[in-house]
């Protein structure tokens, strides 16, 4: 490979990455600080992502702004969901885990089935300014929804990283990962926090869904793609890690990228997950967890 | 419009067809004892936007043939299911048709991975089936009951070898090959390599890329670096949209002269208008245009009925690729089965295997894989479209004709950069 074809790949896989970590960012607060075994979690972006669709349909509106506007009823559906979860599975004791998994697989199976029914299996796309083109910088071109979409990660994780250090509920969703029975001995109520962690969680997936449709169209099948790969971030990353959600997701991205440009494209899931699991033999606790 | 047959009720309640483990039959005009068609179809996962217009077409043979009196004097029925384009599924569905339904006449589910486990059930009840679309996927079985009703042919290059003869017969000599890795298009890939090797050209990209990349800068980076002059491409409708987007921002460079081969879901409407006129230029795989060439008796009239029923059950308004060519599998079964007389499997096979049938996509013999005699796939250009409305393909000149030669109906554009202007 020649160094210009790696430097290409490296800010490709960069820009890659920084759409992943958008992806991976509510999931790294819902199962990494609060786990919560959240395999529904991309099906929930497919949500914003057709959600944006139909804002577009609408009132003509961006994405990324039917994003915002959409976190707000996403973070009351991420406080529903949680607090049936919390009723049904998690209060009932120890196999909660398990269980938790089957509903989580259950809601993100009926959640295709409604975006089925609703919108059919064609894929729908939208459109906006920095969708298919560039921004061109010598040899280089770089596509404008993948420069939006590693900004609006970027902005998501500085966002999230404030909140969980600044805020008296950010500080105590961390203490909820770390003690929950402390917490509750301090005076705060570990549920109400796990709920509010569970918004925030669900209505940052409102708009990193309205990335996946800027990335490219949709269909109701596409969350399961995302699946594996957003759980291996946050792991990757170590739990509950912001910083290191991001850093794993643009390690990922890089691998992908530069793996994509190689001679040997067709390994390159192979050789993703093999590094997941070098990591976790080596670090069980990911590359930045404590 | 017949609801019960073609209604959008039947349609979607195929999504749930495998969850509810229950035949979804369409009837017309039922009396006597019906005769059985009976298959899989994706109505739902990666193939269903093929799979909805295949059904679609079945339904309005269906129609139209109890309309003429059914089939051996009884009323033809369909019974199916939506296989979610799961291989897994496929075959638990047909032992149910087979052992449960009791269906007379097998045809099978749409697309090559599905088909697969289809083919030794089939042989060893000894049944018929008419496949839809599968890629050769008697090649090594060589079923003598076996059909497709594709026009692939039987070779490994009648398919994607057009697009590398198209670029050999233009002169061009550096071919790359990128492919999804997955059954149906790696074995496109190696119809193209094949054929480039035994035109001569070199092959100086080579690569599979993982079954549903979504993002493809790098991968056309690649490709770019390597200098061919056309560069064939195996995908499945996601990755289709993922490369034509990447092809408008990132380029794939001036050495191009050809650009597609063998990308599925540009035959689809949906697609074709989520892209709108980002498609312009490519060079790519198709089974029926509305070009002067491909005139056929009955076709035009086809292609209007089923704009109608399209449009009322939310099905691809185009059909072009599939739902011909799954109404005249209607016409081959309803043809072969007047001229035996019975609905026996080896009776039917032999008069298929020796017959000539007339359809509305043509006529249509078979070789000894049951692939057609005389394959005609054709490749097909993008040429002037506008916006991201579809119904501007209707008309002649927008998937210009380009291979073979004697179904050719316009001019071939090139260099690739210059085409998509």
């Amino acid at each position: 490979m020649d160094l210009e074809l790696l430097i290409d790949a490296l800010v490709a896989g960069l820009l890659l990455g920084g759409f992943y970590g958008a992806l991976s960012l509510g999931l790294a607060i819902a199962f990494g600080l609060l786990d919560v075994p959240h395999i529904a979690h991309p099906a929930f972006a497919l949500l914003g992502a057709y959600g944006a669709v139909l804002m577009q349909g609408w009132f003509g509106l961006d994405p990324v702004l039917s994003g915002l506007i959409l976190a707000l009823p996403f973070y009351a559906l991420g406080v529903a969901v949680y607090s049936f979860y919390h009723t049904t599975f998690e209060r009932r004791g120890t196999d909660a885990g398990l269980r938790g998994l089957a509903f989580f697989f259950g809601v993100a199976f009926v959640a295709e089935v409604i975006l089925i029914l609703l919108f059919g299996i064609d894929q729908r796309g939208v459109r906006a300014p920095y969708i298919g083109r560039a921004l061109v910088l010598g040899e280089f071109r770089l596509p404008w929804r993948m420069l939006v979409a590693s900004g609006v990660a970027l902005a998501i994780a500085g966002a999230m990283a404030l909140w969980l250090s600044r805020t008296y509920v950010g500080r105590a969703v961390q203490a909820v990962a770390q003690d929950a029975t402390a917490l509750s001995l301090l005076g705060a109520d570990p549920v109400r926090v796990k709920r509010i962690g569970f918004g925030i969680a669900t209505a940052s997936v409102a708009l990193s869904g309205a990335l996946l449709v800027v990335v490219g169209p949709v269909e109701p099948g596409l969350a399961r793609i995302y699946i594996g790969k957003v759980f291996a971030i946050v792991v990757l990353a170590g739990l509950g890690s912001v910083g290191g959600t991001v850093l794993a997701a643009l390690l990922l991205g890089v691998i992908e990228s530069v793996m994509l440009s190689s001679p040997v494209a067709s390994w390159t899931p192979a050789v993703a997950f093999g590094l997941l699991l070098a990591v976790l033999g080596l670090r069980p606790q990911g590359l930045f967890g404590r | 419009m017949d609801k019960g047959v073609l209604g959008r009720r039947a349609v979607l309640a195929t999504s749930f067809g495998a969850t509810l483990a229950a035949p979804l039959v369409a009837r017309s005009q039922p009396a006597g004892s019906p005769v059985r068609i009976g298959f899989s179809i994706a109505q739902t996962g990666t193939l269903a936007a093929g799979g909805r217009p295949s059904l679609l077409a079945r339904q309005l043979w269906m129609h139209d043939v109890n309309a003429r009196g059914g089939l051996l004097g009884r009323p033809v029925e369909l019974v199916f299911y939506d296989d979610q384009t799961s291989a897994a599924t496929s075959p638990a569905i047909y032992a149910k048709l087979l052992d449960v339904d009791r269906v007379d006449l097998l045809v099978g589910p749409y697309g090559t991975p599905v088909q697969a486990p289809i083919m030794p059930m089939a042989r060893q009840r000894g049944k018929l089936l008419f496949g839809n679309f599968s890629f050769r996927a008697n090649e090594e079985m060589r079923y003598d009951r076996y059909f497709n009703i594709a026009p692939f042919g039987a070779t490994p290059d009648a398919w994607p070898g057009a697009f590398v003869r198209l670029a050999h017969r233009r002169g061009l000599k550096r071919l790359a090959i990128m492919v999804a890795d997955a059954e149906g298009t790696v074995t496109l890939g190696a119809g193209a390599r094949e054929t480039a090797r035994s035109l001569g050209m070199e092959v100086v990209y080579d690569q599979r890329y993982p079954f549903n990349t979504t993002e493809f800068s790098s991968v056309l980076r690649a490709v770019r670096s390597a200098r061919p002059e056309a560069v064939y491409v195996g995908s499945f409708p996601n990755e289709t949209a993922g490369i034509v987007r990447s092809v408008a921002e990132i380029g794939v460079g001036s050495s191009v002269q050809l650009f597609g081969g063998g990308m599925v879901g540009l035959q689809f409407a949906p697609l074709l208008e989520s892209l709108g006129d980002a498609v312009n230029g490519l060079v790519n795989f198709q089974t029926y245009v509305p070009e002067r060439t491909m005139e056929f008796p009955g076709i035009r009239e086809f292609i209007d009925r089923y704009a109608v029923a399209a449009k009322a059950g939310g099905v691809d308004v185009l059909g072009f690729y599939l739902a011909p060519f799954n109404y005249a599998m209607g016409q081959v079964l309803e043809a072969a089965v007047k001229a035996v007389g019975s609905l026996e499997d080896e009776a039917l096979s032999r008069h298929m295997k020796s017959a000539e049938f007339e359809t509305v996509v043509g006529k249509i013999a078979f070789g000894p894989t049951g692939e057609w005699r005389d394959p005609r796939m054709v490749q097909v250009q993008f040429q002037g479209v506008r916006g991201t409305d579809v119904e501007q393909y209707r008309q002649a000149g927008r998937q210009v004709i380009v291979e073979p030669p004697e179904l050719v109906s316009g001019e071939l554009r090139m260099p690739f950069e210059r085409a998509r202007r």
